[in-house]
């Protein structure tokens, strides 16, 4: 993987479907080298927002550059040697096995008609081997549990090999335990490779732990961004999800810990 | 195949990893079935509803058609070259029609695709003064690419988009629809309606070596249009959002892809008539056997719709001699239990 910092910038961007508008006038810089979570209530937009960061969906106004290029100008393969999106719930076809997942990874560094190279090769094995799923090679994607299968997604946005990879929610459906598991893989990625990675995250607590950078949205706007625990205020639940809260320092990592303030079982109520 | 019903965490009874695995497997289970090709070709120029000896045999393919039976042999052997190209055609452009709209139950027979291209015949026929045979197969593919618009329309309305089951109810009521058409185009019409039947189910009795040389072209280039694309057609597979996301063009992919889908079907049914089933019992047959990547998938169904067109026709010619049952009504009979077999065996039922 190349070790260039690729810049990713947001610039007045707005988006919609049809006649409902989804995202409004948004600005935002990418930190590159970094992970960055999108955290905001349902339907704020943060989907929305990473599809178009793929060129999925055009900007009604506004651009998103990459290292100063407009993306949606971008022809789609070159694109997708540079950056990579994981949807939220990929399908599979029915009775692939695992190495030919991954191996469509490799999609946009073939030709047409040209053959599988040795650079595919290495990069499914390397990205099999990062994440734990090279003994599952030969099994059906169809077969595996729900953790595996993450997994093996993951590893198919690995042998696509850029460096810049976007989540859309990569530890739904999860189990706690694998939530924890495909976020630490994440963060050895970008350690070991400096991916620049970007997710959607639905739990503000992890998102606060893994994240070196947390983006709010509210309503599709920008409410806030910046380190985890200049963001992760009382302040922001209080107004992205309309609840009283109490933020501490996490005992295990040190960062900001949200802890939501319901109408029973809390000891004294203040604000 | 996928469905694109529901989420993947609420999928029925795992599908195991096909069978047939490495490129070794893989080509020898296409050399076999090549095999199967030539095995099935040989019969049906021996077999028919006249018995023939092999000498018979010989001299009616080297030309001479002096008597009943070289005579009988060398009309079997346009016969035999338009089952074998007409039933590559049509497995291909199910497996591709399959690929493109991500639904296992796609078939040009059963889509529609083909009853359109034999409308869009019978009506220049009878009301366009539409004699040559070249522009039957022109008139076809644009009636073909008409249906298939039109029943992709209608299956995607609602919520949902396109799912397997309303594209395939949607087919079905437009094949019926226009196969009633047809008969009405064709009833008040005597010079037509004589053989009003190969336009409603369809055969390859009416073979020429003319009308094979004509239609080879268009088929050809079909058949390179969807080879093009075997690649896209395995990336369609994850579904337009990560396809385009490695950087696969999905509108562009799926419009040449079904554009040689339905050059295919519309071509094939110009000189066939309508022939249902076989884009959907071979593809189901090649994914269960060679998995999901279309470069494989692609030369198994061509040869294994022509091993079955073949086969189905020679069943066809011998089973109440001397009369002969069309080809289209055999594939029938093989197709519609599978058909309820894919329908049954997959999620599709989940709608």
């Amino acid at each position: 993987m190349t070790t260039s910092q690729p810049r990713l910038e947001i610039e007045r961007l707005t988006l919609g479907y049809g006649d409902r508008e989804v995202v409004h006038d948004l600005d935002l810089v990418i930190a590159p080298g970094d992970v960055t979570a999108i955290v905001g209530p349902n339907a704020c937009g943060k989907s929305t927002l990473l599809r178009s960061m793929t060129r999925l969906l055009p900007p009604r106004t506004g651009r998103v550059l990459l290292d100063g290029k407009e993306v949606h100008a971008t022809p789609a393969k070159q694109l997708a040697r540079r950056m990579g999106l994981l949807p939220q719930s990929p399908i599979a076809p029915e009775g692939i096995t695992v190495g030919e997942l991954v191996g469509r990874g490799r999609h946009p560094h073939q030709r047409v008609l040209a053959r599988w190279s040795q650079a595919d090769d290495r990069a499914v094995t390397a990205a099999l081997r990062a994440t734990d799923t090279l003994e599952l090679m030969d099994r059906a994607v169809d077969e595996l549990s729900g953790g595996q299968r993450q997994r093996v997604w993951i590893a198919m946005a690995l042998a696509q090999e850029t460096e810049v990879l976007l989540l859309d929610e990569p530890t739904t459906f999860l189990d706690i335990s694998h939530q924890v598991e495909v976020l630490d893989l994440l963060t050895d990625l970008n350690r070991t490779s400096g991916t620049t990675i970007v997710m959607v995250l639905h739990d503000l607590n992890l998102a606060a732990r893994y994240a070196d950078h947390l983006v709010a949205l509210h309503d599709g706007r920008l409410h806030s961004a910046g380190r985890p625990h200049e963001v992760l205020v009382p302040e922001l639940v209080r107004d992205v999800f309309g609840m009283p809260s109490a933020v501490i320092e996490d005992p295990v990592s040190g960062k900001p810990l949200m802890l939501p303030i319901g109408r029973h079982h809390v000891l004294t109520r203040d604000g | 195949m996928t469905t694109s019903l529901g989420s993947r965490q609420a999928s029925g009874p795992a599908a195991p990893a096909a069978p047939l695995r490495g490129r070794r497997t893989r080509g020898l289970a296409l050399l076999l079935l090549a095999v199967a090709l030539l095995a099935a070709a040989a019969t049906s120029i021996v077999l028919g509803s006249r018995d023939v000896s092999w000498a018979e045999v010989w001299a009616g393919l080297s030309g001479r058609a002096d008597g009943f039976a070289e005579a009988a042999v060398a009309k079997r052997v346009p016969r035999t070259l338009l089952a074998a190209v007409a039933g590559a055609a049509l497995a291909v452009s199910g497996l591709v029609l399959q690929g493109i709209t991500r639904n296992p139950l796609a078939d040009p027979g059963i889509l529609g695709v083909n009853t359109g291209a034999s409308l869009a015949v019978v009506s220049g026929i009878a009301w366009f003064g539409l004699v040559s045979p070249t522009s039957y197969i022109w008139v076809a593919i644009v009636g073909a690419a008409l249906a298939s618009a039109f029943v992709w329309t209608v299956g995607s309305l609602g919520r949902g988009g396109a799912t397997p089951l309303k594209l395939t109810l949607a087919g079905a009521a437009t094949a019926a629809a226009l196969s009633s058409f047809v008969t009405a185009v064709v009833l008040p019409r005597p010079d037509i309606s004589e053989n009003v039947v190969s336009w409603q189910v369809g055969g390859v009795g009416g073979a020429t070596d003319d009308k094979v040389w004509l239609v080879a072209p268009f088929l050809l280039a079909g058949a390179l249009l969807c080879a093009w694309c075997a690649r896209g057609l395995n990336m369609l597979g994850l579904g337009d959002d990560l396809a385009a996301g490695l950087g696969e063009d999905v509108n562009r992919t799926r419009l040449l892809a079904a554009a040689g889908a339905v050059t295919l079907a519309g071509a094939t049914t110009a000189v066939t008539g309508p022939i249902a089933f076989v884009g959907l019992v071979v593809p189901h047959v090649g994914r269960l056997l060679l998995g999901t990547d279309h470069r494989w998938l692609l030369p198994f169904s061509a040869m294994g719709g022509a091993v079955l067109l073949l086969v189905g026709d020679v069943l066809g010619r011998v089973v109440v001699p001397p009369s002969e049952v069309d080809v289209g009504i055999v594939t029938a009979l093989v197709g519609a239990p599978v058909l309820i077999a894919v329908v049954r065996g997959s999620r599709v039922r989940e709608l």
